[in-house]
């Protein structure tokens, strides 16, 4: 008996369907995986599921009763709560503000702040989060926002908890945490919709398992009867071949030396070269002053040391300055650093890169072109007319790679590439981010995914607490990467 | 515009036609009642009450844009007036009362509003203070400046001088006086320079969002700062066609200037926290303004001491249109 479901559910934007007849149980006690690549229509499902969106035809069934959902306030009513992929916190206010909004407990008229202090300290306690309930969220981390988010859920003692990648930003050990935390809902009863484009999470929590493709369930059952492998090949539709390129790069001339970089508060004494042609890894845990570091080298934040790009010594205190170099930072954080989320493709793809286009007034012809071209050459897949904003995370990513590469970078560092992003997507970035390393271009990647820096890098530098902590070759272990990261006397990470 | 697309088009409708809209219902509301509302002299005679304030909210309309604001111009005018007409009397003895003298006056006016909106910009780029503090500051300091210069009273252009400079208000060619060309002048190079420039694209950029255009290598610094030194000079500009109109400053002059301004930008569909401007927009916002007041002095309907009243109301109307719009996409 399904505690909730979709029966048959289409939804339409406009003229266009963007779900087919869906359908989907919820079931108490379990988790349910719901994976597939970027724009298959997971989070559409997931929203309609919360009451966010109502579903354009089909039935939402609540205990075997269809129900409708006026707006999302009923859902919780009904026990159904969401974790959205980007939270859903008053940044300003304090965790324990935040966890109580709008069920404040109160004695007379007044707040009573020692009851939802406790109750605050309880239940992050639960979630082994060690923030302190009166911190601002403003200045919590991707992770601890992420706690507070589950905290929330927690004290509306949700039965259905439907959650969007709740990963994407967590560290391993947070990761195990958290999947701990499901684990505890799932004995408690509560019926859990999980999505992640992490395949070995997938596996280990998921009993059951959902996979979108272009708006259409094309496999549902028992999560055990799918491996990873499986479930890749059933979210892209064909045979996944090897996820990374050949390691082809043969390095040329040195491209970016750098030494002694520090950056106040984040990072100190940092130093290595790049070489044309090559990808250089870049490892750590959250919170290691790896995007800190880059930043700084960029001109993004105030640092000090000594650069030299193609043997010249560079001063750089603002991004445009780099850019003057041939040196360009991608942001790990799209949505806000990024992109215009609420400008067209046009304009975001050339704002890099303007000049090349200014000839006195903008020559908007060149501009549709280059987007033609960026279209073409990226596989971008959306409306031309389109918002930012509304495209899918995988295309906003390749539109953000788009655009830096319009500026004509000779040193790239790319900051997480395919953080939230699909299989397919990924294995495509890999593809082009080889290809910028081939023709001659110098690349840093700063990723969290140690698979994913193991499988591009030719060389991979280890970083904790704001050092380098070491250098590690193409063959390196993940094994020898986490315990760079984690200095070596701690072996406590989790498998 | 390539964005009106499936994606948001009641927005786009709604904020587009809604100025247009209601600016000709006034026309038509305007022309029923009186039938001089549509004759030559009343039609001249709104356009050049509407330049002083067209040219400086076309100014506005870019630091709005670009995610600022500034609240000093109305003083800054009252400022230049009271500077230039003391510069230019107390050049008459030396120079005589000839048009060397005017010319002078005017470039002092054009340099001050220059170094005035640079130093706006300067506090708001540079320190990193907020443009609401910054002009709120400079707004005062302005305005206590010319109340110094006039030592409380008015300042008055000498005699000789006004009449010759009193063709810049009331002369013009065509039967089209000078305010109405510079007015048109100025709008036209703002709306090409907003729509199809690199700098027009980056202010829309910034006040969108000002980390995606750090991030993009845009002189974010930069592009703000100039913002506020060309509403500077456009306000310069604007003091130079006003002067003549009265011939003296006071430290009533150019009172409530940055309210009108603002409200006409926003009246005319740009985004008040900034990310996206439209200058033509802004010049049916400054004609609805101006329209409103003239219709009420030439019918009795409303005593014109309601204008104020009646100017606020539509202000609140066009965001709650525009924000409306926006909740339905």
């Amino acid at each position: 008996m399904s505690v909730l479901a979709l029966k048959n559910v289409s939804r339409s934007f406009g003229p266009i369907e963007v779900l087919h007849d869906v359908d989907i149980a919820l079931r108490p006690g379990r988790v349910h995986a719901l994976i597939g690549e970027n724009g298959a229509g997971k989070s559409t499902t997931m929203k309609i599921l919360a009451g966010y969106q109502p579903p354009s035809s089909g039935q939402v069934a609540l205990d075997g009763r269809p129900v409708s959902f006026a707006d999302m306030g009923q859902a919780e009513a009904q026990g159904i709560s969401m974790i959205h992929q980007e939270f859903n916190l008053a940044e300003q206010l304090t965790v324990e503000q935040n966890i109580f909004l709008g069920r404040e407990v109160k004695h007379g008229p007044f707040l009573d702040k020692p009851a939802m202090r406790a109750r605050t300290r309880e239940l992050l306690d639960r979630l082994e989060c060690r923030v302190a309930p009166d911190r601002v969220v403003s200045s919590l981390s991707n992770s601890d926002k992420q706690m507070v988010e589950i905290a929330k859920a927690l004290l509306r003692e949700t039965r259905v908890l439907v959650m969007d990648e709740p990963t994407a930003v967590l560290t391993r050990a947070e990761t195990a945490i958290l999947l701990r935390q499901v684990r505890a809902l799932r004995q408690a009863g509560t019926a859990v919709l999980f999505t992640s484009h992490k395949l070995d999470e997938v596996e280990q929590i998921a009993d059951d398992l959902t996979v979108m493709r272009d708006g259409r369930v094309v496999w549902t059952g028992e999560a055990a009867a799918m491996d990873q492998h499986a479930m890749a090949n059933a979210m892209v539709g064909r045979e996944m071949s090897d996820l990374f390129p050949a390691k082809t790069g043969t390095p040329g001339e040195v491209a970016l030396e750098v030494r002694n970089l520090t950056v106040p508060g984040f990072s100190r004494d940092i130093g290595f070269t790049l070489h044309r042609g090559e990808i250089l890894g870049v490892a750590g845990l959250i919170g290691s002053g790896r995007t800190e570091t880059f930043e700084g080298l960029c001109g993004l934040r105030p640092a000090t040391g000594e650069v030299r790009i193609f043997g010249r010594p560079a001063r750089i205190d603002h991004p445009w300055q780099a850019q003057e170099l041939g040196l360009c930072y991608l942001t790990e954080d799209r949505k806000t650093r990024g992109l215009l989320l609420g400008k067209g493709l046009r304009e975001n793809l050339t704002l890099q890169a303007l000049a090349k286009f200014d000839r006195g007034l903008i020559d908007t012809g060149a501009e549709d072109r280059a987007l033609d071209q960026a279209i073409a050459d990226f596989d971008i897949r959306g409306h031309r007319g389109a918002l930012v904003g509304n495209l899918s995370g995988g295309n906003q990513q390749k539109l953000l790679l788009a655009k830096t590469l319009l500026a004509d970078p000779r040193i790239i560092v790319i900051d997480e590439p395919t953080r939230g992003i699909d299989i397919g997507t990924k294995q495509q970035m890999y593809v082009l981010i080889r290809r910028l390393a081939s023709e001659g271009r110098a690349i840093v990647v700063i990723s969290s995914e140690m698979q994913e820096v193991i499988g591009l890098s030719d060389r991979i530098l280890v970083m904790r607490h704001g050092r380098i902590t070491g250098e590690l070759g193409a063959d390196a272990t993940e094994d020898a990467i986490v315990k760079l990261a984690m200095g070596v006397a701690t072996q406590g990470e989790p498998a | 515009m390539s964005d009106a697309t499936a994606t948001a088009p009641r927005r786009i409708r709604m904020t587009v036609i809604g100025p247009i809209l209601a600016l000709v219902l006034l026309v038509v509301a305007g022309a029923l009642m009186n039938p001089n509302f549509l004759g030559w002299d009343n039609v001249t005679n709104v356009l050049a009450r509407s330049a002083f304030i067209g040219i400086i909210a076309v100014g506005m309309t870019f630091v709005i844009t670009a995610g600022g604001l500034d609240l000093s111009v109305g003083s800054m005018a009252a400022f230049i007036a009271g500077l230039m007409i003391l510069v230019m009397n107390s050049l008459v003895p030396t120079m005589g009362a000839g048009v060397t003298v005017i010319l002078v006056g005017m470039a002092v006016a054009l340099l001050a509003g220059l170094a005035a909106g640079l130093l706006n910009g300067i506090l708001i780029t540079r320190l990193g203070i907020e443009a609401f503090i910054v002009t709120l500051g400079s707004m005062g300091i302005y305005r206590s400046l010319v109340t110094w210069l006039a030592d409380g009273g008015t300042l008055s252009l000498d005699f000789t001088l006004r009449s010759l400079y009193q063709p810049v208000y009331y002369g013009g060619i065509f039967g089209i006086t000078w305010p109405i060309i510079v007015f048109a002048v100025v709008v036209v190079i703002g709306e090409i320079v907003m729509r199809s420039t690199a700098f027009g694209r980056h202010c829309a950029a910034i006040g969108s969002n000002e980390q995606v255009a750090k991030y993009s290598s845009v002189r974010v610094d930069r592009v703000r700062l100039t913002t506020y030194a060309a509403l500077g000079l456009l306000v310069g500009i604007a003091t130079i066609m006003y002067v003549p109109r009265l011939g003296s400053a006071s430290s009533a002059t150019g009172m409530l200037w940055e309210l009108e301004a603002i409200a006409a930008v926003i009246i005319g569909g740009t985004v008040l926290k900034g990310g996206f401007g439209r200058v033509w927009g802004t010049v049916i916002g400054v004609l609805i303004l101006t329209l409103i007041g003239n219709l009420l002095n030439l019918t009795d309907f409303v005593s014109p001491y309601l204008n104020g009243a009646i100017q606020g109301a539509i202000i609140v109307l066009a965001v709650v249109l525009q924000r409306e719009g926006k909740a339905r996409a």
